[in-house]
């Protein structure tokens, strides 16, 4: 079976090209593990706040900022599920 | 060649603003609005050599300082988005524009000589706008050791002016952000970056960058665009 991007992730990995300016080659490479707060220097809490806000337009959600704890961001598999969690509803 | 920039000021309520100018003497002038409160700083830069590019294709172009902003006498605090719209409408007939362009928040307000062409890039709505404005302000304030939360602030700005990431926001300010989206208008083009634009969305980035492709995808597009649709 080939493989398929899950539209979401693909999302979240424009998401931290276009928001942070991570190079697009860095992004590709992440995998579910890959930690974010505090390994990407461009990650920082005021760059979340515009993160947090693309993330709401580009994926048409609603995001209580109440959810949003350190974990979110922990990792890129975290980020992700986070965001799925979300799309699902 | 390029011309020379030439920096100009319309009036607006009794006020002196400021607007920069390139290829004056052509025929036509697009006047542009940029994006608005932090994100016309993260532009800037790539819209200046749009215009650059724009008078190597003898098209003029102007970029307008609103009230309450960049040199302005005005303090921010004072400004709505009515204000601004009210601007525009001012500066384009000062300045005899005869097209009008904006990107992101600048869209909220470039609606007050309708029946000019107009473009718009990546339009934003006014609740994002604020929305992540208010999300700077209470990380800044939980950095600081102190929680706020958005219904606070929200409250608080119906009285009196707030400060939501380095902008003083008046309570009309808030209010019509909260509620605004770019309006429909007779003559009328969207471009979402990637339809024809390709560039990355500077006004999004933590510190101002640079495009020329970006600047030349765009010139190329409003000196198209702008000669099928008169002036």
């Amino acid at each position: 079976m080939p493989f398929v991007a899950d539209p979401t992730e693909t999302a979240i990995r424009e998401l931290l090209v276009d928001v942070l300016g991570v190079a697009p080659a860095t992004v590709a490479a992440m995998t579910d593990d890959t930690p974010l707060f505090g390994a990407l220097p461009e990650l920082d809490s005021m760059a979340v706040a515009g993160l947090l806000t693309e993330m709401e337009d580009r994926l048409d959600i609603m995001i209580d900022d109440d959810d949003v704890d350190g974990d979110l961001f922990e990792s890129f598999g975290s980020l992700v599920a986070f965001a799925k969690a979300k799309v699902a509803g | 060649m390029t011309s020379r920039p030439v920096w100009q000021s319309y009036s607006v309520n009794g006020h002196d603003e400021g607007v920069m100018r390139l290829g004056i003497g052509h025929a036509r002038q697009i006047l542009i609005v940029p994006p608005l409160f932090d994100e016309a700083n993260r532009t800037r830069r790539m819209l200046v050599q749009t215009m650059r590019f724009l008078d190597q294709a003898c098209v003029g172009s102007l970029l307008i300082d609103l009230p309450g902003c960049n040199e302005s006498r005005q303090g921010l605090q004072q400004q709505s988005l009515d204000n601004w719209r009210h601007a525009v409408r001012e500066c384009a007939g000062q300045c005899a524009a005869t097209h009008i362009v904006s990107l992101r928040g600048g869209s909220l307000v470039d609606d007050g000589e309708a029946d000019l062409p107009h473009w718009r890039l990546a339009p934003a709505k006014g609740a994002s706008l604020l929305k992540t404005m208010i999300r700077t302000r209470i990380a800044g304030d939980k950095e600081a050791g102190k929680a706020t939360t958005e219904a606070e602030l929200l409250e608080a700005a119906k009285a009196s002016p707030i400060e939501l990431a380095g902008n003083l926001l008046a309570p009309d300010m808030v209010a019509q952000l909260a509620a605004a989206e770019a309006r429909e208008l007779p003559v009328l083009t969207v471009r979402a970056l990637g339809q024809g634009i390709i560039g990355s969305p500077l006004w999004l980035r933590a510190e101002p960058q640079d495009d020329p492709a970006m600047s030349a995808a765009i010139a190329t597009d409003f000196a198209a665009w702008s000669a099928s649709c008169g002036g």
